[in-house]
């Protein structure tokens, strides 16, 4: 999804015409233009009715529609459509009572509450709490039989009742509204509360008010509708939209037809009312989000005369010595015009044991490449091209059944995010013990002390405890440890550890690298190490990988990347390392950006950014070109960039 | 969290005295006088004074209301003025039918709102859209139709359920069920869409978490994943909507037990509105509030169990 950050909110007196808004909306403009022809009609009802609604005609009594009757007739012989026209006057002026009553609580109130805060709003929440365990409907029933059947009391009374929950709404939109910045603003021109109430906090709630204002007519029609159907409200020969649906439920078997206009009526209108209130929730919120739209229609837009996608590169065999070998791998994102490649032709092995670094920015490709070998890709993405072999076999196109007997005892994945790898519902001991026992045939008795072992494994002091706590009591440093324990509980041959430092501190990043380091040493699994941290890479790898928007551009261990890097990329990234920083110098930055997936350069992905790049360079896609065992450079100046970095080190040196 | 349960537990004795007190207001604004409608309209004045005095209704509302609320929290509400029965035994005599309806209807709303939004969010498609559809006629039917509707259909055309009448659970367990099946559905159809819409969009949230990815990437399988970690994640918000729903079959049951003259609470709520039984209304306001609290109480104890995050707290 779009991220929302930098999406500029825009201010109150820009929005559009909310109106305009929603009877832009199919289900919106149906919604107002059938209220409209309701409410019409029943107020013209005597200008409209084809008949008197009173009037019985014993000769055409239970008719279905009829040219005369076009809704047909009750047991009366009475017209139904007239009555319904008739009958819409008593039940509309009673969801408008109630309605009223409900706003001019209810929005005062709300905003008040909202915008003041304090011990005032608290005050209020509490007494809207109270008063949303009110049972609203035998209150209201109360007032009937004390107001002697009267609905005007009945639907005033509902309308103060249900103005709680309506407030409540309105209130946390006004708050909302008060965090943003031009109220701020506001303020400090000097604008009094009463003024920013008035001409800030209200126009902003406003769609959440007529939100609020359809639901509560939709309910307020049930309610209406419902005491009528009971036989309250006007005496019989009076026409009721509920008290005709009471009639033809009294005659189900009789006369069938009657229940279909009038329930329908009751039933279409409490619709309009529902449907008028998701389009107007939806205009709002469309109004406010729309710089974000436009901005991703924009980049939409010119996908289209970006980079072609780049043709498959022929793939080379897999290394027969290596547990995994990547091959072409090309990964993309979403499908036809909307396609974007994200991973293009990455080439790399890991031996049994070996520690491979994935280094790169964000943005790289490389957690996407780490996620393609496990096959977890996130929705929408998949392989195009290239294989993945895994222990001499081709996994790439392997279905999920087959990835799941992969996961969790062959290679397995600890995550960034320790925090949020783990469940939060779940104790961490559960979560421990649930991974054992999907791998091994344990009993629970034996899984949670195989479980609280692991924990000790990981060095966690008393396990035993941790095992009993929830992941949001523990520290980053031990929720890490813990999701390293789930990982290592299946002994997978393979780790995929996705930058799993990054989030910690500086010294709890130590330790994690250590228990890891050791972990391998006795396990001997091999790792993959997504990073972005050179220290890291030093640390723990045998060799790396360094990938530049979406493609691997160098290979070689660790020793020759950190003194003889070959790629332009590799030495500018190498340089901007803050550990290589010397006091009192500006840090070295590598100039421009890493061009985003969809907007690659037809040649070298890094040539904009590269002092060394030539118009060879863009000509056209640039190969991997070999220099020893194991090592090679996506770059046609390796010998220039080469020749230059051997005199510059002269100059230091000598 | 026992903090947080006392507190909600203290909030039940304002509530409890808003309500009495809201209806005995209204009660004293209207002179209206419920000794005239016990003797009827050829009483003497005489014999109507006399009853007033009886009764206590000469003395001044505020006064009355004490006296009542005194004499509730004995456990005494006062007799109908319409039978003379104490409103308390006719409580307690119709209770368990409107417990039922509302026990048997959260129950349908849990189960079946939780499997309809699971099912919707693995598998989106026409689920999704049959959800949409279902719910779209569960918030605008109101529930007097969807009970005639259901009458009319399983009832009267097609036999299957009885259209009317009650069998206690102490006579019949069966019998219960079976007179219940058509009552709850009406009850429950709203509230069932109301959660499963919850549930769908929660599991989807939940299925798009880094833990469910990890759990994946471990080898956890794919039914476990599902039926423990995204289910309880998804259950948590949609808690508070069962509470909702449960509430509003609580309300709904004055429409529904109408409908199929079921002997509960909602029917004693209109007969009462009818007969002008403010004793006995005011008896059933009480027992409604406090349902509601208990109501709330539980969701905030299952909502507590399930999310750890509070209980911690």
């Amino acid at each position: 999804m779009v991220s929302r950050q930098g999406s500029p909110r825009i201010v109150a007196s820009n929005r559009r015409n909310l109106l305009v808004d929603v009877l832009r909306r199919p289900l919106g403009a149906a919604a107002v233009i059938y209220l409209a022809i309701v409410i019409l009609a029943c107020v013209c009802a005597p200008l409209l009715a084809p008949h008197d609604p009173l009037t019985q005609n014993l000769s055409a009594v239970r008719l279905g529609p009829t040219v005369e009757y076009p809704l047909g007739t009750d047991a009366l012989g009475r017209d139904i459509l007239s009555r319904l026209l008739y009958g819409g006057q008593e039940s509309l002026i009673g969801v408008a009572q109630a309605l009223v009553v409900a706003l001019v609580i209810a929005i005062p109130l709300g905003t008040a509450a909202g915008f003041i805060g304090g011990w005032f709003d608290r005050l209020v929440m509490r007494c809207i709490d109270i008063s949303m365990a009110i049972p609203g409907i035998i209150v209201t029933l109360a007032v009937l039989a004390i107001f002697s059947n009267s609905m005007l009391a009945a639907m005033v009374v509902y309308g103060i009742l249900v103005s709680a929950s309506a407030a409540r709404v309105i209130r946390s939109s006004a708050l909302n509204v008060r965090e943003e910045l031009y109220i701020d603003a506001a303020r400090t021109t000097g604008l009094t509360r009463g003024q920013i109430l008035v001409r800030h906090i209200l126009p902003r709630t406003l769609g959440v008010i007529i939100v609020q204002a359809a639901m509560l007519s939709a309910i307020a029609l049930g309610v209406q509708t419902g005491l009528a159907f009971l036989g309250f409200g006007p005496p019989p020969p009076q026409p009721t939209w509920g008290g005709m649906v009471g009639e033809a439920s009294s005659m189900l078997q009789l006369h069938p037809w009657m229940i279909v206009p009038t329930a329908g009526i009751i039933t279409v209108t409490t619709l309009a009312f529902g449907l008028l209130g998701d389009a107007v929730r939806d205009a709002n919120a469309e109004g406010i989000e729309r710089p974000m739209r436009t901005a991703r229609r924009r980049r939409g837009a010119s996908n289209t005369d970006a980079a072609p996608a780049p043709a498959a590169p022929a793939s080379s065999p897999p290394n027969p010595d290596a547990l995994l070998s990547v091959r072409g791998l090309t990964v993309a994102f979403g499908t036809g015009d909307d396609e974007t490649i994200v991973v293009d032709g990455a080439d790399f092995d890991i031996r049994r044991g070996e520690t491979v670094g994935l280094v790169g920015e964000s943005g790289s490709g490389k957690t996407v490449t780490a996620m393609a070998v496990l096959g977890l890709l996130a929705q929408g993405g998949r392989v195009v091209s290239g294989s993945i072999w895994f222990d001499g076999t081709d996994i790439s196109g392997y279905t999920s059944a087959q990835y799941r007997a992969l996961r969790g005892t062959r290679m397995a994945l600890i995550s960034q995010e320790p925090m949020v790898a783990l469940d939060p519902a779940f104790r961490i001991g559960f979560q421990v013990a649930e991974v054992l026992r999907s791998h091994h045939r344990l009993s629970r008795r034996a899984a949670r002390a195989r479980a609280v072992e692991l924990l000790a494994a990981v060095r966690l002091t008393d396990p035993e405890h941790v095992a009993t706590l929830y992941p949001h009591q523990v520290s980053g440093g031990m929720a890490q440890r813990v999701a390293i324990a789930i990982a290592l509980a299946g002994r997978p041959e393979l780790l995929v550890a996705d930058e799993p430092t990054t989030a910690l501190d500086v010294t709890v990043q130590a330790e994690i690298l250590d228990l890891l380091r050791s972990l391998q040493e006795r396990l001997g699994m091999a790792v993959l190490f997504v990073t972005h941290d050179w220290g890291v890479v030093a640390d723990i790898c045998d060799r790396a990988v360094v990938m530049y928007a979406g493609q691997v551009v160098e290979r070689a261990s660790v020793a020759e990347i950190f003194h003889d890097p070959l790629h332009p990329y590799t030495q500018a990234l190498q340089a901007s390392d803050p550990h290589n920083a010397v006091k009192g110098q500006p840090l070295p930055t590598i100039g421009g950006i890493v061009p985003p997936p969809g907007h690659w350069p037809v040649g070298c992905h890094f040539a904009d950014r590269c002092r060394f790049a030539v118009d060879e360079c863009r000509a056209g896609r640039i190969p991997s070109f070999e220099r020893g065992e194991g090592r090679e450079a996506r770059c046609i100046r390796i010998d220039a960039v080469h020749s230059e970095r051997a005199q510059t080190l002269e100059e230091v040196v000598g | 969290m026992a903090g947080m349960l006392g507190r909600r537990l203290l909030l039940v004795i304002p509530m409890v005295i808003v309500v009495s007190l809201v209806m005995f207001l209204l009660a004293s604004l209207v002179p209206g006088d419920q000794a005239r409608t016990i003797l009827g309209e050829n009483a003497s004045p005489e014999a109507v004074a006399a009853l007033r005095k009886e009764l206590g209704l000469d003395l001044p509302p505020l006064q009355q209301y004490l006296n009542w609320a005194l004499a509730a929290v004995r456990g005494d509400l006062g007799a109908s003025i319409y039978s003379g029965e104490p409103v308390v035994s006719i409580l307690a005599g119709r209770l368990p039918v409107t417990l039922s309806l509302v026990v048997l209807s959260t129950l349908v709303i849990g189960i079946i709102g939780v499997a309809l939004g699971l099912m919707s969010a693995l598998r989106g498609g026409w689920l999704g859209r049959f959800l949409d559809a279902i719910s779209l006629v569960g918030l605008a039917v109101p529930g007097f139709a969807i009970a005639i509707l259901a009458v009319s259909l399983f009832a009267v055309t097609f036999r299957i359920f009885p259209a009317t009448g009650y069998v206690p659970l102490t006579v019949s367990v069966g019998g219960w069920l079976w007179a219940l099946v058509l009552p709850v559905f009406a009850l429950s159809l709203t509230g069932t869409t109301l959660v499963a819409k919850q549930v769908r969009d929660s599991a989807k949230d939940a299925l798009a978490k880094d833990f469910v990815r990890f759990l994946r990437a471990n080898g956890v399988s794919e039914t476990s994943i599902v039926l423990r970690h995204v289910l309880k994640n998804a259950s948590i918000p949609a808690v508070t909507v069962l509470g909702i729903g449960a509430i509003a079959s609580l309300t709904g049951t004055i429409f529904v037990e109408n409908v199929f003259v079921l002997p509960g609470l909602g029917t004693m709520a209109t007969q009462a509105t009818l007969n002008h039984d403010l004793p006995v209304l005011l008896g059933i306001g009480v027992l409604f509030t406090l349902i509601t609290v208990v109501i709330n109480l539980i969701v905030d104890i299952v909502y507590g169990v399930l999310n750890p995050k509070v209980r911690a707290a």
